[in-house]
């Protein structure tokens, strides 16, 4: 909202000197977000000054008509001589006053003004139109100022067109409907600076008469609480505003109308009343306040037809053809506090006039509003809470402004359906303010920052007295408040609303700063400390860490190569994507992490090792919609069980892509290609930081999307899958676009078992017994079973076994490979003998044997 | 002892006669002297030393001396050879010395060759700067809690008294998932009802994470970023207790000069509420108060509607935009840069911030 400070002082008496900065620090510290404080005076520099045009001569032979001007500046060029300048408006003539800058001077956006030769001439200056000053949008001509503006020719313009003043812009919270408003606000810096304020509200008006000023049914009276109106006849419809209510209905971003609409925007400035204004001849019946019936339509002013939705409230036309009697009765005229309809609007040649000032139920007019995306001054104001007790004031400021500049006389009938309820009472302990906020706040403190804010506050021994009949802890305790909010404080509904108000008034800056003591607390979960080793392991390892985001496409199945019934198909949508290509959540991290893979690879990089830790998202199921719960009290466990049984499932994951080289080329020597066992290896280094003990683990071959079927790689702990590594799929990563032989790894952390405690192994002093073998097996035996054969035939005397070499040549036959393997042997309690190590050797061999087929090679 | 009984033989004798024995240590230090390597001087040692060297055979000559001149001549050898055993020592150091000197000047290499043989990786510094956040809170008796991602519009607007025509839920700029009722979080503020329904006070946590708005990404905003939210409840705490606990947090992050201002704001979990700006000395664009998060005394209608009883508890609440402290932290200018995952950007941070 952008409101002149002239305004607000006609109601505040504000320093007379009050910097920016003092304003604005006035401002936040009332909790009023300052947009920005803007002082005109400095919009334009140099000479602004008035000037009354002497002669004008056409020039001919351009496009356009041109006028070379005489205009008088009375001494303000220096020289007293009538100053010489070109204009391209024509809507002047000898005799008008306008507003001339003189060369030297600079207009908004930086536009300086110098004597020039143009269209033949030289000008010295301008003579300058309402939106090359930034006073308005009017660029049909130029200023002309009106016979009531006292100006001579070569006094200051700025003055005289507004440019004297300080245009303050806020931003409103949602909770302080009347703060926007002058009167609001106006308000609110009589407590920063602790001045009279002087209430635009306070005023005499008359009320409701036996005869309504129109007749007017409200069916739906909790919709509509309120419903008042008062009528002007016989007014001037030529009638213009005046210049003053032009520009600050202007300073607002508010376009001018005519006399009556402009009076009713004014009056919501002024006031926080949303106002409307109807041509009473284009009324033909009664007026029904109701809800709209579906199927009703509307032409709101603005143009559009508007499919009416049965919450809707609005104002008919009961006059009006097609009218159905009863409670549906009447035609809309009106979308009730949002937008009036085209059909009675004010006009040119309206003569007559009815003023409407209601008060509408904020829920519903804050419904209407997004349903119909109208987000209009009057519904930001009734969403935020109107002031109940406004309309019959704002109805006498309205016909009195009327009747002022646009004649006419006022109607004696005044209509006011009246179902408001006055502000309900809250009781507070006097000491709670300084409970809850830790400032020794005492009772008359309370009460008159309390009083201050509008509200009616009285003490009460009642509680106490009942108290101390009991015994009770309030015997001799503090007085308690009962408080009244004003009405235009809906806001104020609760005890912890009045102890802000207390805080706020008091200063913020008041509230010291003491450290609370929070009982010993149990540190880092199990899981949390997993997910931050795990992702420092990768860190420590190549990898970069990236946090994409979590949207996909729907096609990004299809090109990983899932098969049609995959459950990572299955996805939740989200209903408002911001791009309706990635509108699904993702249920793998891969696509996006790729994602971010093939973004660097554009960027130039070809060395990539990137991961990410991160929620996927599984529904559930069969998941329907969450159970309705209230807030009145806590919901039941096992309601909310079921409420949270419908969101998706949504595990962290970790997961690793690689591309390029993992070790590069250098003066040591050919670098290394990131590939399949990178990926792999990967994987393990989670499990291993996730304190996975080895024994727990299978790595097993397998064939799963997206991954190269012949090399990918299964985690299983405890039997359990957990995940995948390896390369990818080559049909995916060219549908992916990103390079061959792209490895990655994807796993779920949450499906890891926690860490148990690891006993401690038993370190022997004795020397070791290093044993070799080569076994020979068929081709498609798992490395890692004959490992386990030999771990298991060994005994308790092997200490470790180590794959080093794997060999494969046409000596050993076709399908068949050998594993080499050192073995090494160690006793607790004694040097081991050869003959010891060679028999534990055997046993070892002879398991790998049987279970693999193994035989010793050079056996 | 074939010469016991020897009456004299001049020429063995000469052998201990001091001269000859005086140009024995001569010729073995002169010979030493020019050996150059520990090889050369063990050859010379033994021909001046050893078994065949004139002090080892003037030794056996002694017994040819009269008794009486035996003494005095073992006295001669032995001192002559110890005086040769420390002239090869010494020289046998100076030797060992060179040569590994020497050895050392041709073992020299460039150690300015890179050997980036395994790059380093890195972590995101949100995830870095949530966890050094977190550990500040553990060691003040925090514990983290966590919530989901895609949450009940009950956690995330109704128990926080945002209802369901609250225009505050029209400013959130929400996304909504296709099943009724459930969105993507739009602040971590639904872990505050999780973590009240879950136990009873005192409640002392922080929780951090991801939250989304329908934002466009851009350099100032990003449908996804991050947030830490602070939540104590316990018997008489304050809105002094807020203030003192935001002022530690602050001088935690940004140094012992950090302070906090509070201005009044509107948050319908919080009354009252208010917007936190912090001082920052070391902004790019110079000293300045910048403005970190919303707080406030949880209202005690979500108390309720969470199961506490707001005339037994009070509470706090803050929180703050990860991504945006880190911002202007570390002088951020793009948002993009956070989300996009160049890793030119996130190398640069390393594994701490």
């Amino acid at each position: 909202m952008r409101i002149p400070l002239s305004w607000l002082r006609e109601y505040v008496e504000l320093p007379a000197e009050l910097s920016i900065e003092e304003l604005d620090r006035a401002l936040v510290n009332l909790g009023i977000e300052v947009e920005s404080i803007v002082d005109l005076r400095e919009t334009v520099t140099g000479s602004l000054v008035v000037g009354e045009v002497l002669e004008i001569e056409e020039l001919t032979g351009f496009k356009k008509p041109i006028r070379f001007c005489r205009v008088d500046v009375g001494a303000a060029n220096g020289t007293g001589e009538p100053q010489e300048i070109i204009c391209g408006a024509t809507n002047f003539a000898p005799g008008d006053r306008v507003v001339v800058i003189l060369p030297g001077g600079v207009l908004p956006g930086g536009f300086a003004i110098s004597a020039r030769k143009t269209y033949g001439r030289i000008s010295h200056g301008m003579i300058c139109s309402a939106r090359e000053l930034g006073i308005g949008d009017d660029h049909s001509g130029i200023l002309v100022l009106t016979e009531d503006v006292p100006a001579k020719p070569g006094d200051d313009a700025r003055p005289v067109i507004g440019l004297d003043d300080v245009v303050v812009e806020v931003e409103i919270t949602p909770d302080r409907g009347y703060a926007m408003s002058v009167r609001g606000l106006a308000r609110e810096l009589s407590h920063a600076f602790d001045v009279p304020f002087r209430d635009p509200a306070q005023l005499p008006a008359p009320g409701a008469t036996a005869t309504p000023a129109y007749p007017v049914r409200v069916v739906d009276t909790v919709g509509c609480d309120r419903f008042a109106a008062r009528v002007v006849r016989g007014i001037d419809p030529l009638a213009e505003s005046p210049r003053w209510m032009r520009q600050r209905l202007t300073v607002a971003g508010i376009r001018s109308i005519s006399l009556a609409v402009d009076i009713t925007n004014y009056l919501m400035l002024e006031l926080g009343q949303p106002m409307h204004a109807y041509d009473l001849d284009a009324l033909r019946g009664e007026l029904v306040v109701r809800r709209a019936v579906a199927g009703e339509r509307l032409t709101t002013l603005d143009g559009v037809v508007r499919e009416l939705h049965p919450e809707d409230l609005v104002i008919c036309d009961a006059g009006l053809p097609d009218s159905l009697a009863g409670p549906d009765g009447g035609v809309p005229i009106s979308l009730a506090a949002v937008m009036g309809g085209e059909s009675s609007e004010v006009v040119a040649t309206t003569t007559n006039v009815l003023f409407e000032a209601a008060h509408w139920d904020p829920v519903t007019v804050g419904r209407t509003a997004r349903r119909h995306r109208l987000f209009s001054e009057a519904a930001k104001r009734w969403e935020r809470g109107v002031d109940p007790a406004l309309p019959l004031v704002a109805l006498e400021r309205a016909v009195t402004l009327m009747t002022t500049y646009g004649g006419g006389t006022v109607g004696d009938e005044v209509l006011d359906i009246d179902h408001t309820t006055p502000p309900g009472r809250i009781v507070i302990d006097a000491d709670l303010p300084a409970r809850r906020v830790g400032v020794a706040y005492e009772p008359e403190r309370v009460v008159e920052l309390l009083e201050r804010v509008g509200c009616a506050v009285s003490r009460t021994d009642a509680r106490s007295a009942a108290a101390s009949l009991a015994g009770g802890r309030h015997a001799s305790g503090p007085p308690t408040l009962v408080v009244t909010p004003p009405t235009w404080r809906p806001d104020l509904t609760d005890p912890a609303d009045l102890i802000e108000e207390v805080v706020r008034l008091d200063g913020y800056d008041r509230v010291p700063s003491v450290l609370p003591l929070a009982p010993p607390g149990r540190g880092l979960t199990p899981t949390q400390r997993r997910r931050r080793s795990v992702s420092r392991a990768l860190a420590e390892n190549g990898f970069v860490e990236v946090l994409t985001h979590p949207f996909v496409a729907a096609e990004i199945f299809d090109r990983l190569g899932l098969p049609a019934d995959d459950p990572r198909r299955r996805t939740m949508r989200v209903a408002n994507p911001l791009s309706d290509t990635d509108p699904l959540m993702r249920t793998m991290l891969l696509p996006t992490l790729l994602g971010a893979l093939r973004r660097n690879v554009s960027r130039g990089q070809r060395d990539l090792a990137l991961y990410e830790i991160g929620l996927v998202f599984l529904p559930r199921p069969e998941a329907g919609e969450p159970p309705k719960m209230g807030v009145a009290h806590r919901p039941s466990d096992a309601e909310f069980a079921a409420a949270d049984s419908v969101l998706p499932e949504q595990p962290w994951h970790v997961a690793a892509v690689l591309t390029g080289e993992v070790e590069p080329t250098g003066w040591w020597g050919p670098g290394r290609p990131a590939g399949w066992a990178d990926a792999i290896e990967a994987g393990r280094v989670v499990l291993a930081t996730a304190g996975i003990p080895e024994q727990r683990i299978v790595v097993r071959q397998a064939a799963y999307a997206p991954w190269h079927p012949g090399r990918c790689a299964e985690f299983l702990v405890d039997g359990v899958t957990v995940g995948y590594a390896g390369e990818l799929h080559p049909a995916a990563l060219s549908a992916l676009e990103l390079p061959a032989r792209t490895s990655a790894m994807e796993i779920d952390l949450d499906a890891l078992p926690v860490a148990p405690v690891v006993p401690a192994p038993q370190i022997s002093g004795y020397p070791p017994a290093l044993i070799d073998v080569a076994l020979v097996v068929d081709a498609g035996v798992p490395a890692d079973e004959v490992r386990r054969a030999l771990t298991d035939g060994a005994g308790e005397l092997l200490e470790s076994v180590r794959l080093f070499d794997v060999y494969e040549s046409a000596q050993l036959g076709e399908g068949r490979k050998s594993l080499a393997y050192k073995l090494v042997f160690r006793a607790p309690d004694r040097t081991l003998t050869g003959e010891e190590a060679v028999a534990a050797r055997d046993a070892a061999v002879a398991e790998a044997a049987r279970r693999c087929g193994a035989v010793l090679r050079g056996a | 002892m074939t010469y016991r009984n020897d009456p004299y033989d001049p020429k063995q004798v000469a052998l201990l006669a001091p001269e000859a024995l005086a140009a024995a240590v001569t010729d073995a230090k002169a010979a030493f002297d020019a050996a150059a390597d520990p090889e050369a001087l063990a050859e010379l040692r033994r021909r001046h030393l050893g078994d065949r060297a004139p002090v080892s055979l003037a030794r056996r000559e002694i017994g040819a001396l009269p008794p009486a001149a035996r003494a005095d001549a073992g006295r001669r050898v032995n001192e002559a050879r110890r005086e040769i055993e420390a002239a090869y020592a010494e020289r046998l150091a100076l030797v060992q010395a060179a040569q590994a000197e020497r050895i050392l000047a041709e073992e020299r290499v460039d150690v300015t060759l890179p050997y980036d043989r395994r790059p380093r990786g890195a972590r995101h510094p949100v995830s870095t700067l949530a966890e050094r956040i977190g550990d500040l809170f553990v060691g003040m008796g925090y514990e983290i809690a966590e919530g989901p991602e895609v949450e009940l519009e009950w956690t995330n607007f109704d128990a926080l008294n945002i209802g369901p025509d609250h225009p505050a839920r029209g400013t959130m700029d929400t996304f909504y998932l296709d099943v009724p009722g459930i969105v993507l979080r739009t602040h971590t503020s639904p872990v505050q009802a999780r973590t009240m329904l879950a136990r009873k006070p005192p409640i002392y946590v922080v929780c951090p994470g991801r939250v989304y708005r329908t934002d466009e990404l851009d350099a100032t905003h990003s449908p996804v970023f991050h947030q830490v939210e602070g939540l104590v409840v316990d018997e008489g705490i304050t809105m002094a207790h807020l203030r003192g606990t935001l002022d530690h947090f602050a001088k935690a992050l940004f140094g012992a000069e950090a302070r906090t201002r509070f201005r009044p704001h509107y948050f319908p979990f919080t009354e009252p509420s208010a917007e936190f700006d912090i001082w920052f000395p070391q902004h790019r664009d110079g000293p300045r108060w910048v403005e970190w998060g919303g707080c406030g005394m949880v209202n005690p209608r979500v108390l309720t509607a969470c199961g506490i009883d707001p005339d037994v508890y009070s509470g706090f609440a803050f929180g703050i935009g990860i991504d945006r402290s880190l911002m202007f932290r570390h002088g951020i200018g793009d948002m993009r840069d956070m989300a996009e995952g160049d890793v030119r950007f996130t190398r640069a941070f390393g594994v701490e911030v």
